[in-house]
């Protein structure tokens, strides 16, 4: 798979969401995290829905994490239509929350479920990049 | 307040048609109204509440006016994908039951074959930008669950083509399924992947048409010629990511299936046939286990040594299902309930109608598999 094929199509940043999608453009991943309880919270909120704080903090998380599952998509829509096929995955950040994503920079016949991965970063129009993953290569 | 036994089904009415490029869906929703309240012996000025899911116009509004709803005294236009009709039937056994109305219609009207589907949500939906952009398709969704599930408990591609096999047999006993060629687990298998391990006929058909039912206080229904249907439990609930801890193994049946099961005072062992949604063939081992007919995990064995079919220990989907006969407009739970209907009735197609019916089950899941809806019915003949 060309991962220069894969569509970055620019997600709509809005005031809440801009410190996440701001931290990516410099490849950098932040997250906001409740002030009050603590937890992690995906997708990025500015209150917490777990205990219902109105404050988080961003702090900057590892961008390591592990497959916790995948699959070859081989008939995209919308900006993927023309893609051949793509992986599609959840991947479970250091940190705790399941992200949707992509996997990129490898094999996907040779994908697993516990597989370490760890964070990249595709531009995606000028006020955003999109977090995307690849294999850990230890060493 | 418990709804067991204090309304009924008195008129269902499926579409025939599966494409219909010469109708419009407003079209649909009159004549699927029309059918419905013939079925029932009943008229247009009859009807006091109405229930649709709101995507065709202004609310319930436009097609109260369209179909010539007068008197309207409940609407509600309810949105939960697949399963909003179960929820409407719930609701409206509610309202009933209130008095807050007296006979409802639910309408189902569907014209998508041949049309590219847009975006399934407006840009501004929250998780949108954590999602769309990296090609979230509904069946990707449902390939990580089914992905994960295989993980988690050793469930085999062979297991959920069983699935599709069962549908496929009972479909070649409905003429007006789309698909009606039985289909073996081995060409399931050898059908191009769409999304591993999902294979093109793990998934359910694309139609036009929809349906309708009638909703009535039971006493209503003692004056109809035509035989009815007990409701007897309803419960729905929806899960999400649960703040980005999402677990892909299970469905909000967990929850809604104790509810309905409770409020009918039954447990899944009682029930004689059932209408398990079925957007792909994962679907359904997920949901029988989240509605107890089996342990967690064990889905895949369930199903695998026939017992969806008729004659099996859980006749499941006999009209064949979302995966041959019948998904209008990607929304599958209305046909569940008119043919949970039909076989209470025991008006099944001869060969696959189960005897002694008196119980059935009807489930819908409407939504992905990261955020969605499940609503469960139990309903009961109506003399039992």
């Amino acid at each position: 798979m060309s991962d220069t094929a894969l569509p970055a199509p620019p997600p709509l940043v809005i005031p809440e969401t801009k410190p996440f999608w701001d931290a990516t453009k410099a490849h950098r991943l932040v997250l906001p995290r409740c002030l009050r309880c603590s937890f992690v919270i995906w997708y990025p909120r500015q209150f917490c829905p777990e205990c219902g704080h109105g404050a988080v903090e961003w702090f900057e998380a590892s961008g390591q994490g592990s497959i916790y599952s995948f699959t070859i998509v081989r008939r995209g829509e919308g900006a993927y239509r023309d893609t051949e096929q793509y992986v599609l995955a959840l991947v479970e950040l250091q940190e705790g929350p399941r992200v949707l994503t992509n996997l990129m920079d490898c094999n996907p016949e040779q994908l697993r479920i516990g597989q370490p991965v760890q964070a990249v970063f595709c531009d995606a129009g000028d006020a955003a990049a999109l977090l995307r993953f690849r294999p850990l290569i230890r060493g | 307040m418990s709804l067991r036994g204090r309304t009924s089904i008195v008129g269902a009415y499926e579409h025939p048609g599966r494409d219909l490029p010469d109708r419009s869906a407003a079209q649909i929703h009159a004549e699927v109204a029309l059918g419905a309240l013939a079925d029932a012996g009943l008229g247009l000025r009859d009807v006091d509440g109405y229930f649709c899911n709101g995507q065709l116009g202004f609310g319930a509004i436009s097609l109260a006016e369209y179909i010539g709803l007068k008197g309207l005294r409940y609407t509600d236009s309810t949105f939960t994908g697949g399963s909003s009709y179960l929820c409407h039937v719930g609701h409206a056994a509610l309202a009933v039951a209130s008095g807050k109305c007296r006979i409802a219609l639910v309408t189902q009207g569907a014209r998508v074959r041949g049309i590219v589907r847009g975006p399934k949500l407006p840009p501004d939906t929250p998780e949108y930008a954590f999602e769309a952009p990296y090609g979230e398709t509904n069946i990707g969704i449902y390939a990580l669950a089914a992905q994960r599930h295989m993980y988690e408990y050793g469930t085999t591609a062979r297991q959920m083509a069983e699935v599709k096999a069962a549908a496929a047999y009972h479909a070649q006993f409905n003429p007006d399924a789309l698909l009606q060629k039985p289909v073996t687990v081995e060409e399931v298998l050898s059908s191009p992947l769409v999304a591993d391990p999902l294979h093109r006929l793990d998934c359910c058909v694309i139609t036009d048409g929809g349906g309708a039912v009638i909703v009535a206080s039971s006493e209503v229904a003692a004056d109809l010629k035509r035989r009815s249907v007990k409701i007897l439990g309803h419960g729905e609930a929806i899960k999400h990511t649960m703040s980005g801890r999402l677990d892909v193994t299970y469905t909000a049946a967990v929850w809604s299936g104790p509810a309905a099961f409770e409020e009918a005072s039954v447990s899944p062992a009682d029930i004689d046939y059932a209408s398990i949604y079925d957007s792909f063939t994962i679907t359904v081992l997920m949901t029988l286990e989240d509605l107890g007919f089996c342990k967690k995990g064990q889905g895949g064995a369930f199903v695998a040594d026939g017992a969806l079919r008729v004659g099996g220990r859980l006749p499941v989907n006999t009209d064949g299902g979302g995966l041959c006969n019948n998904h209008p407009g990607y929304q599958g739970g209305m046909i569940k309930i008119i043919e949970a209907v039909r076989q209470l009735r025991g008006e099944a197609r001869p060969q696959v109608q189960v005897k002694n019916c008196e119980l059935a089950l009807a489930h819908g899941t409407g939504g992905g598999i990261s955020r969605l809806c499940s609503a469960t019915l139990i309903l009961g003949r109506g003399d039992a």
